[in-house]
């Protein structure tokens, strides 16, 4: 029997599911390259190069032909500050929580301590409990702690404490230890301890034994777990939504504003530019996997 | 002391946990025990809270009031229970639908040669990490009342002649559950395909050559080794969508409200954080118990952590 066989329900049922997930992705990239202002309409291609031409709320000629929206995009400084904001949360706390993280698998896995199950526990919440909770919950905190700081030192005006994107940053390490933690951790359990144990009978020190041994096997499982955190904050919504400030969005939060207010090309610009981007990320991480295997 | 530190394994365990544990106790244990505290409280004018122990939020929220006709005392309001019945329909829909359309794809991939999976895979990650708020903005396009379904029927009429009366298909309870179907598919296909990528291959041939047609292999092989996949699906899929309020809030505008808009309300429009976080607190209970006893029935592996 042929292992691979496959019945013609199967394929059909295949391909309605994979119509279902790229109909909407097509849409969106098609629609970036409209010629009509008004984006629900497709009027066709900007297919003249030259100066801007409107004629009856179609984009004739642009200086960058079909791109228009894309080099339209380029100039909105709103999108440019909130990609920035976006990049800046997500490196800090992505090197924060791995390196926070990685000491934790550590921790967890080669040693015993008295907090070791409490800690174990811990590490569990954020996965369990509904991400709106978890946004809710630091809002909350930091909403009452600035309240509290605010009244008792009188404080006014600018000099107030309150949301931006350093509690954003606060939150997104909270939420991400536990998963650089978790993959690290896999990464240690399929680990020999005998390497290690070897150094250290050879006269290595622990610093030296983590530094030369440890953690050049557990790279692989560090950086994945980095890359992942870095994923899960540039892409977060909730949490974000409700531990940022006025005034200093991220790239969804942003968008989101966006949509509620009014709708243009623009927008297809930038989700044809993010899906290029994961398009980009999922190859390579997938390279990197399976020259891993 | 130095000394001491570098002698004891323990002392050197707790040294590396300390930040994990700040973040953990600071960020999460301390907020879920404030937001505890502030959901017995009351707001007050400027939308701070109160301190007081009552249970008014969590009475407030089983639907009794004292906001009546006159001569009335208390009386009673399904707004709360409809919204969260509404909420837990909506979760079970969209994850019965997601099994459904999610099983025969990771079938596919899970049988098909091994230098195909990785192509295959690529495509279910790449909707996947497209981000949340851009895919909703998709269906946006696609099902406003001048978008795409819409402009591609009013074309096929112009052809045949017929009138043509734009479908109201955005801001319907139907374009909710589209939405939410579509959001959540990939964290249904990966864990399925996780644990049917592990069925051994002489399982089927075994069914095949006791005689039992394909259906048949399908209800004793297939599907018993595919629960725990299903599972985890079940939970990545159900316990998002309780607390999702933008695909409700952008595609069933103020038609659909589920616990998720509720909660964001008590926040931003309606000031009252001690309502919202009763609501939160209720909301998390409800999904902790269903998950528990759900895993405790069915039992899940690996299958949740994609």
């Amino acid at each position: 029997m042929n292992p691979h066989r496959r019945s013609p329900w199967i394929i059909a049922a295949t391909l309605l599911t994979l119509f279902f997930l790229y109909a909407p992705i097509v849409v969106l990239i098609v629609f970036s390259f409209n010629a009509s202002r008004i984006s629900p309409l497709f009027t066709g291609v900007i297919t003249k190069f030259g100066p801007f031409q409107l004629v009856s709320g179609n984009v004739v000629q642009s200086p960058c032909g079909p791109f228009h929206w894309f080099c339209d995009l380029s100039q909105n400084t709103e999108v440019l500050s909130a990609a920035r904001n976006t990049l800046f949360v997500a490196v800090t706390a992505t090197i924060v929580s791995t390196i926070i993280g990685t000491m934790a698998a550590l921790a967890l896995q080669r040693y015993n301590f008295r907090l070791r199950t409490f800690s174990q526990i811990s590490l569990y919440i954020p996965i369990v409990i509904p991400e709106i909770v978890m946004g809710i919950t630091i809002l909350v905190m930091f909403s009452q702690l600035f309240t509290f700081i605010n009244d008792s030192l009188h404080l006014t005006g600018d000099s107030q404490l309150g949301l931006g994107l350093w509690t954003v940053i606060l939150a997104h390490i909270s939420f991400m230890i536990p998963f650089v933690t978790l993959v690290v951790q896999a990464r240690l359990q399929g680990l020999d301890k005998s390497y290690e144990e070897a150094a250290m009978d050879l006269g290595a020190n622990e610093w030296t034994t983590f530094r030369r041994v440890t953690f050049p096997m557990i790279l692989p499982g560090v950086l994945s777990g980095a890359l992942l955190a870095f994923t899960l904050s540039i892409d977060d919504f909730i949490i974000t939504f409700f531990t940022n400030g006025p005034g200093s969005p991220t790239l969804p939060i942003y968008v989101y504003g966006l949509l509620r207010r009014v709708i243009t090309p623009q927008l297809n610009a930038l989700s044809t530019v993010w899906i290029l981007l994961v398009l980009i990320a999922v190859f390579l991480t997938q390279r990197v996997e399976s020259r891993q295997r | 002391m130095f000394k001491r530190l570098r002698e004891s394994k323990s002392a050197q365990g707790t040294l590396l946990i300390i930040p994990t544990l700040i973040f953990m106790v600071g960020m999460l244990i301390i907020p879920l025990l404030l937001t505890t505290v502030v959901s017995f409280g009351h707001p007050n004018a400027n939308g701070g809270v109160t301190y007081t122990f009552s249970l008014d939020n969590y009475i407030r929220l089983l639907g009794f009031t004292n906001d009546c006709p006159p001569g009335i005392k208390t009386c009673f309001t399904t707004l709360y229970l409809g919204i969260l019945w509404r909420s837990l329909t909506l979760g079970f829909n969209t994850t019965v639908l997601d099994i459904l359309l999610a099983f025969p794809l990771a079938y596919f991939i899970a049988r098909i040669h091994p230098k195909w999976r990785d192509t295959l895979l690529f495509l279910v990650l790449v909707p996947m990490w497209t981000n949340f708020v851009i895919r909703v903005y998709a269906w946006m396009m696609i099902l406003r009342e001048q978008g795409v379904i819409n402009s591609l029927l009013g074309w096929t009429a112009g052809l045949l002649h017929v009138p043509f009366k734009p479908l109201g298909m955005i801001y319907t309870p139907g374009a909710v559950l589209v939405g939410m179907v579509y959001e959540f598919l990939p964290f249904m296909i990966l864990p399925i395909y996780t644990s049917l990528e592990k069925i051994d291959n002489s399982l089927y041939e075994a069914a095949a050559d006791l005689g039992a047609s394909p259906f048949r292999t399908f209800l004793r092989v297939t599907l018993p080794l595919a629960m725990p996949g299903i599972v985890a699906g079940t939970i990545l899929v159900f316990v998002p969508v309780m607390g999702t309020f933008i695909v409700s809030d952008l595609l069933g505008g103020a038609q659909v409200i589920l616990i998720g808009n509720l909660i964001q309300r008590q926040f931003l429009d309606a000031r009252d954080p001690t309502f919202g976080s009763a609501v939160s607190l209720a909301m998390m209970a409800m999904t902790i118990v269903a998950t528990y006893f759900y895993t405790r029935k069915f039992g899940f592996g690996e299958e949740i952590v994609v």
